[in-house]
């Protein structure tokens, strides 16, 4: 069987914490995975933990930019949390400023992001009523 | 250039350019390199292992530690009988790509490393050197 990376449901969000080597497909994988949960549970939110990984090259982070996207099409917001200094310097130096993806330095920034994201949707969706 | 120490591994798959990595960066702790540029090198051996297997077809890579005077470097080098690129100034150009991908693997790699050199001819396969020293 392929392997698969987790992805829990809290409430609203959803969160995901990669704590294995990616390798292309599981990325891809994960990819999958996520669109699928988002449809399924009607999440509003998705929390991705790479705090874990030691490396991000262009491949993995189009995926991650990738489905960051994906998930906005699918009205949830994404954060990416916990990079490390040194993939972000090389990232960039690389070329990929991952443009669009929101993060935060912890997972629970990161998890006071997406719900102070979700209260302001709630209170435009009051407004407009 | 005294070469210190010398492994091989094969690139046939995507699981194979998880082991390369983690071969070289193994190899960068064990020459004491700092963490980023542990990091710039690990990255920048995944983006042109991923080429060998995507583009070339399959490969291998070499892993060596070469000493230079007073400096340590680390040198990989990544070869494949594969299509080879027919036009390179095009292939190391920013965002340009022949597959699906973002076009930085070439270009980005180059980036994270002191020396880069590809040798390469339509048919003829494609070699590429990097080094990043310490």
């Amino acid at each position: 069987m392929a392997e698969h990376i987790p992805i829990l449901r809290m409430g609203d969000f959803l969160l995901v914490s990669i704590q294995v080597e990616m390798h292309d497909n599981l990325a891809l994988a994960l990819q999958d995975d996520l669109t699928r949960a988002i449809e399924r549970t009607g999440a509003r939110g998705v929390l991705i933990d790479i705090t874990a990984l030691d490396m991000v090259d262009s491949f993995i982070g189009r995926v991650i930019g990738d489905t960051s996207s994906m998930s906005r099409l699918l009205d949830a917001q994404t954060v990416l949390v916990g990079m490390r200094p040194a993939v972000a310097i090389t990232l960039v130096e690389l070329g990929m400023s991952m443009t669009g993806v929101r993060t935060a330095l912890t997972v629970e920034r990161g998890m006071q992001m997406l719900r102070e994201g979700l209260s302001e949707a709630r209170d435009d969706a009051d407004t407009e009523i | 250039m005294p070469i210190q120490k010398s492994e091989t591994l094969p690139l046939r798959s995507d699981q194979e350019v998880v082991l390369a990595r983690q071969a070289v960066r193994r190899v960068a702790q064990e020459c004491k390199f700092s963490l980023v540029d542990q990091t710039k090198i690990v990255t920048a051996a995944s983006e042109l292992a991923r080429n060998t297997v995507i583009y070339g077809g399959g490969g291998e890579m070499v892993c060596e530690v070469v000493l230079e005077g007073p400096r340590t470097g680390l040198r990989l080098i990544f070869s494949d009988q594969g299509p080879g690129i027919p036009d390179l100034a095009q292939a190391l150009t920013d965002g340009w790509t022949s597959g699906n991908g973002l076009g930085l693997g070439l270009s980005g790699a180059k980036r994270l490393v002191n020396d880069f050199d590809i040798v390469t001819a339509p048919g003829a396969g494609t070699r590429i050197t990097i080094a990043r020293w310490r």
